[in-house]
């Protein structure tokens, strides 16, 4: 029997009335990079929170390493790194003294630490950041000391909460390279969550947690693949007219998301003109594609992953 | 023993007791709030009261400046221990917490790290203050400082568990103040350090079983000796065991709410 870095079955997890985790059950193999997308208040950081053993479960199991988070918490945060979204760094504190103290609770002291710490900010190009205040750096600088306290007890598993919120489009590209470094060069398994469908394309493998469910999980090919045609957004003045007209005289099953209307259609870009053509003045723009990531949301949850989603389940987001 | 069921104990101890220690050096201001505000009540209140004020059965030549003083050096404990686990909420607030709850570490360790960093400090910032002793009068010598080093470690060690009790499980420190003024400030008002509870008074009850009252007590019987007939809940010995079992109940009080608030053990 293989242990699995993460194994959850039937996980489930409420806050008095409301279900955050619903019998949730999968599994992530040694060495992948794996993804949690899923809306704001979709269960993700619930979902990171048991995994990380900051939450018990209401229900179910999840195992670590093949170790049970409730039971032997322990030995789950021994074969653990965590990155949260909020930086764990001390900010009055220097790099040096955040990593040596970080190494130190995980049992790590002395010469071979200080040698650990050399090699792994080398790796993160942090090394010439040894003496600075964490508070002096730069978001995108935070992060990689942060990685870098995380990876000094060599884990088995890297649990990342939202590595990318808050980081700038440059930070967030560095970011992406260091998973690539450490997918190339260790044997270790990443999971992290992300509301951004772009992130959760890069992992080998995705799960899609949506109200607390798990609606799907697998490689982003073969999510994308769910969907056996291509995704036609349309832009006009009157969405839901627009909507209704083509489904009248094309017979395709069109719906208004945020405004725009989408259509799942094989052979898209064959349309557009026929499209633009039949409807004089209706549409202000087209967009013909392969489906996404966000394609596949739509279609499993009705609902799109952006923004949007915040404001209707605002009621929904408040999270402990 | 490096190890417990698992989680890692002294390494994790000593990171947490050090990293109170350079966070407080480099907060130079805290070293001011702590020491400043019971000097200038020592001095204003003290001076106030003045020569005057003078109840039965003290000795003579004792000033209220010199009665007060033990009172002075609890308090230096009390906000130096409380304001040390303000920090705490910081931590949460900050994000630092969540490393160490996530990290291997038994929650006794964690609870030891942080209560010995505010004890350290306490003692620290009460015996810098004890350097006055002699100009107020107050004996200080090598039988007073084997006496008090222990009465500071023990109190200073109590009241920053009982700081860290209030403080886990705030989420921001601007109930803080509050909290201090409702219950910490009480607790030491009604130990006997600004004033002796006349003996046919309620108060006389409430500093029985004020934990503070003991170890008030233990400080200034440090000082003055078990003779002289201050108005004290107990004599040294007692007042002392007191204050080691208030301080082993605090430490198995934040044991339990790091256990619990932790989500999983």
């Amino acid at each position: 029997m293989t242990v699995h870095p993460v194994e959850t079955d039937r996980l489930r997890r409420v806050f008095g009335a409301r279900v955050a985790l619903d019998d949730v059950s999968f599994a992530v193999r040694e060495g992948e990079v794996f993804g949690l997308l899923g809306p704001n208040g979709g269960g993700k950081t619930t979902l990171f929170r048991i995994l990380s053993t900051m939450l018990a479960p209401s229900g179910g199991a999840a195992r670590i390493c093949g170790h049970d988070v409730e039971r032997a918490a322990p030995a789950v945060r021994s074969c653990l790194g965590v990155v949260f979204q909020s930086p764990s760094l001390d900010p009055h504190l220097t790099v040096a003294e955040n990593l040596r103290y970080g190494g130190n609770l995980y049992g790590l002291r002395g010469a071979p630490l200080e040698a650990r710490m050399r090699e792994t900010t080398e790796a993160l190009r942090v090394a010439d950041r040894w003496s600075e205040r964490v508070k002096t750096l730069s978001g995108g600088l935070q992060r990689r000391v942060e990685i870098a306290k995380s990876l000094l007890p060599r884990p088995r598993l890297l649990l990342m909460d939202e590595p990318s919120t808050g980081l700038d489009p440059v930070a967030r590209v560095d970011l992406w390279s260091i998973i690539g470094q450490l997918r190339a060069e260790s044997a270790m398994t990443v999971v992290l969550t992300t509301h951004l469908m772009d992130e959760a394309a890069r992992c080998d493998r995705a799960a899609i947690l949506h109200q607390g469910k798990l609606m799907a999980c697998d490689t982003p090919e073969a999510l994308c693949g769910m969907i056996g045609a291509d995704v036609l957004t349309l832009t006009g003045r009157e969405p839901d007219r627009l909507a209704g007209r083509l489904q009248a005289e094309f017979g395709w099953a069109a719906s208004v998301h945020d405004g725009a209307v989408r259509v799942e259609v094989p052979r898209a870009h064959e349309q557009v003109a026929r499209i633009v053509e039949a409807f004089p003045g209706e549409i202000l723009a087209v967009t013909a594609g392969r489906p996404t990531l966000e394609d596949v949301f739509v279609r499993l949850t009705g609902e799109r992953l952006g923004e949007p989603f915040l404001e209707k389940a605002g009621g929904r987001r408040k999270r402990r | 023993m490096s190890t417990v069921g698992g989680s890692h104990f002294w390494g994790p101890v000593l990171a947490l007791w050090q990293r109170d220690m350079v966070r407080f050096l480099r907060q130079k201001n805290r070293i001011i709030g702590a020491l400043g505000a019971p000097l200038v009540f020592w001095v204003l209140i003290g001076s106030g009261v003045g020569p005057g004020f003078r109840l039965p059965g003290w000795p003579a030549d004792m000033t209220y400046l010199a009665y007060f003083f033990p009172g002075t050096v609890v308090l230096i404990l009390l906000f130096t221990a409380v304001f040390s686990t303000i920090s705490v909420i910081e931590d949460r607030r900050e994000g630092f917490l969540q490393g160490v709850l996530v990290a291997p570490v038994a929650p006794e360790a964690i609870v030891l790290g942080k209560l010995l960093g505010g004890t350290t400090l306490a003692v620290g910032q009460a015996l810098l203050f004890c350097l006055a002793a002699p100009l107020a009068g107050v004996p200080l010598d090598a039988a007073v400082l084997a006496r008090l080093l222990p009465a500071l470690f023990v109190v200073g060690f109590a009241l920053t568990g009982l700081g860290f009790l209030v403080a886990w499980p705030l989420e921001s420190t601007q109930v803080f103040p509050a909290i201090m003024n409702v219950l910490i400030m009480p607790l030491w008002l009604l130990s006997g350090a600004l004033f002796p509870a006349a003996a046919d008074s309620w108060m006389r009850y409430a500093v029985a079983v004020n934990p503070v009252a003991y170890g008030t007590a233990a400080v200034r019987r440090a000082f003055y000796g078990d003779g002289a007939p201050l108005g004290l809940v107990a004599g040294y010995g007692l007042a002392l065991s007191v204050s080691v079992v208030f301080a082993a109940v605090m430490f198995a009080l934040c044991v339990w709410m790091v256990r619990r608030r932790r989500g999983t053990v």
